[in-house]
């Protein structure tokens, strides 16, 4: 199949223009109403819980769901399908245990919920480490998709891309914060909805809508195996590694757990998981239909001959069904997710950096709010640069599984110290920090002696650690530290301070707004 | 508000939460474990286009779609509720 990916497409870079100018133009009406940090970080609390519903979804959708998992179905067929499941089966976990105490115990950060009743200056800096980790694995991610997605549909160059987006998404941030952020993603979640299922139709409209049918001709045309489990999951160990990883990340990812102070109350927090896990669900069931789609409308051999890891079968299967026009809408909807993504992540890390580094820690939580707000925009300024230098660095990558380690460190790092702080009596400071930089390092290490590093990287002939997801040792191993932590060196103050968390969890501050000092 | 009754509303929540999460994690990992050690049997077809494994999967996010629906239709009930009856008390 002839296709016209790698030349400059006039509608996709139309679609592109008209996101950045709207996403400026968004970013100028929030920046006048961003005139505090509680507006900056929490777009003032006045969000709702539809509108933060879909803003989770747009945080939470990536460029590496939409290309990364439609083209690893479209390769391997049903193994691809693992990543859509466990992507959303995070989405229940966060709803029954983290998303109201979150909103009902913090202010700007998950940090605020773990130092509540525990010593502030040890456990922000663990949880600093261990968010600005993620964000990093999850930056890399996003500008290295974004740079092959712009050389493939734009004709730039990959680090033309990578500035281009870093530029943009450090100008929105900084002067827009969180209510341009938040209304960026609610409007490139619509798109991505509107697109996948656009897309979705117009495949599924040659095989008279019938999904058994797109399925049948994937078998017929590949074989039956492409229906069931294959290569992919070799390893059963690693599936659950995988799998684990994917299941806990979700309720450690800084930059979804941020969006729950955008809401007036724990209620709101609620109705929103609701909404964003409705949303989410369709789309990962609409991947389904357009990896299959890609497999047999524009075939195996030619999605390979693009891009080896398959990412560009979702642009490829938009051109064969609905021409160049449609192939321009698609390619704007995947960079307009890239940079709403790059922007959530990035003010997630700002937040790390300023309102838990610098305010809690260097100030001891008494800087003005004009200062809070100062160096919030000097940190969003810094990670954009970095967020620059590391995509260009790590160009080459292969983005669904950066995304996939950077859930398994979420998992280890944040996870473990969060639940444990909100549910458990007994835990201490030092067991938070403690199981903060050991989930932290330890995902880190095993990550530098799996076979992805090791082998596919360094090109040695083996590697120390067998599992390419370090989620099933690190994850069980972050909760025993803790615990063990805990029991041996128990901290009395902190569960004296109990109490007000389990009275706290239920009802909140009274204002509906959580006050502003949160030692005890 | 009385502490008790607090209590209580802690002791539903935990339950709940706790019934919930265990319940989703048994569906996934049930889940994985076929992917993993049951191949051929999830790759057997039901009927000409669908095999059991693509099935099961979409029951997955299925599931998760009614357990958050059963959780949400439980707190805008009872629990609202009983943390309203305690704040009322305060």
């Amino acid at each position: 199949m002839n296709t016209s990916l790698g030349q400059p497409n006039v509608i996709a870079i139309a679609g592109f223009f008209t996101f950045v100018a709207l996403s400026l133009v968004i970013t100028y009406v929030a920046a006048r109403r961003t005139r505090n940090a509680e507006q900056f970080y929490a777009a003032g609390r006045r969000i709702t819980g539809f509108q933060n519903g879909m803003a989770l979804a747009g945080d939470y959708m990536s460029a590496a769901s939409f290309l990364g998992i439609a083209g690893l179905v479209s390769l391997s067929g049903f193994d691809g399908l693992i990543y859509s499941i466990g992507f959303l089966v995070g989405w229940p976990i966060v709803m029954f245990l983290i998303a109201e105490p979150l909103r009902n115990l913090g202010k700007y950060t998950f940090s605020d919920v773990v130092a509540f009743r525990l010593r502030q200056t040890p456990v922000r800096i663990a949880a600093a480490i261990g968010s600005l980790a993620v964000v990093a694995f999850y930056l890399i991610a996003q500008m290295v998709g974004a740079g092959n997605l712009v050389r493939l549909m734009f004709g730039l160059d990959y680090e033309v891309a990578v500035v281009i987006v870093g530029v943009v998404m450090m100008a929105y941030v900084s002067f827009g914060g969180m209510i341009a952020t938040t209304w960026v993603q609610i409007v490139k979640a619509v798109l991505l909805l509107f697109g996948a299922f656009a897309l979705a139709l117009l495949a599924l409209s040659r095989f008279g809508f019938n999904p058994l049918a797109l399925f049948r001709a994937a078998a017929d045309q590949y074989g039956g195996a492409v229906l069931g489990p294959g290569r992919l999951v070799s390893n059963p160990l690693d599936a659950m590694s995988l799998g684990l990883g994917l299941m806990l990340g979700t309720a450690g990812l800084p930059h979804i757990l941020m969006r729950f102070y955008t809401v007036p109350d724990a209620r709101t927090a609620r109705v929103s998981v609701a909404y964003a896990t409705a949303f989410i669900g369709f789309f990962y069931l609409l991947t389904f239909i357009l990896g299959f789609g890609a497999m047999v409308i524009v075939g195996q051999p030619a999605i390979r001959a693009i891009d080896a890891g398959g990412n560009m079968a979702a642009p490829m299967l938009a051109e064969a069904v609905g021409g160049q026009a449609f192939l321009g809408f698609i390619s704007a909807v995947a960079f307009a997710t890239i940079l709403a993504v790059v922007a959530g992540l990035t003010l997630a890390g700002a937040a790390a950096l300023s309102h838990d580094l610098w305010v809690q820690v260097f100030r001891h939580g008494k800087a003005s709010e004009k200062e809070q707000f100062q160096v919030a925009r000097v940190s969003t300024v810094f990670l954009g640069i970095l967020a620059i230098v590391l995509g260009i660095a790590f160009k080459g990558q292969n983005v669904a599984y950066m995304v996939g380690l950077a859930f398994a460190i979420a998992a280890s790092a944040n996870f473990p110290a969060l639940i444990l702080s909100i549910f458990w009596r007994a835990f201490t400071t030092r067991a938070a920090q403690v199981s903060m930089l050991v989930g932290t390092a330890s995902s880190l290490l095993l990550i530098y002696f799996s076979p992805a590093i090791q082998i596919d990287i360094l090109h040695n002939t083996s590697a120390p650690f067998p599992l390419r997801n370090p989620g099933l040792i690190s994850i069980p191993l972050s909760f025993a530290v803790a615990i063990i932590v805990a029991l041996a060196w128990p901290e009395p103050a902190a569960a004296a301070g109990f109490a007000e968390v389990e009275r706290r969890v239920h009802v909140g501050v009274d204002e509906g707004v959580a006050d502003s000092h949160l030692s005890r | 508000m009385s502490l008790p009754d607090f209590r209580q509303v802690d002791a539903s929540r935990r339950r709940v939460a706790g019934a919930l999460t265990i319940a989703m994690m048994v569906i996934y990992f049930g889940f994985i474990l076929l992917v993993a050690y049951a191949k051929p049997f999830l790759s057997q077809l039901i009927v000409p286009g669908m095999s059991l494994g693509i099935l099961l999967g979409a029951l997955v996010i299925v599931a998760a779609w009614v357990l958050i629906w059963i959780y949400v239709r439980w707190a805008n009930t009872h629990y609202d509720t009983a943390i309203d009856a305690a704040r009322g008390r305060a």
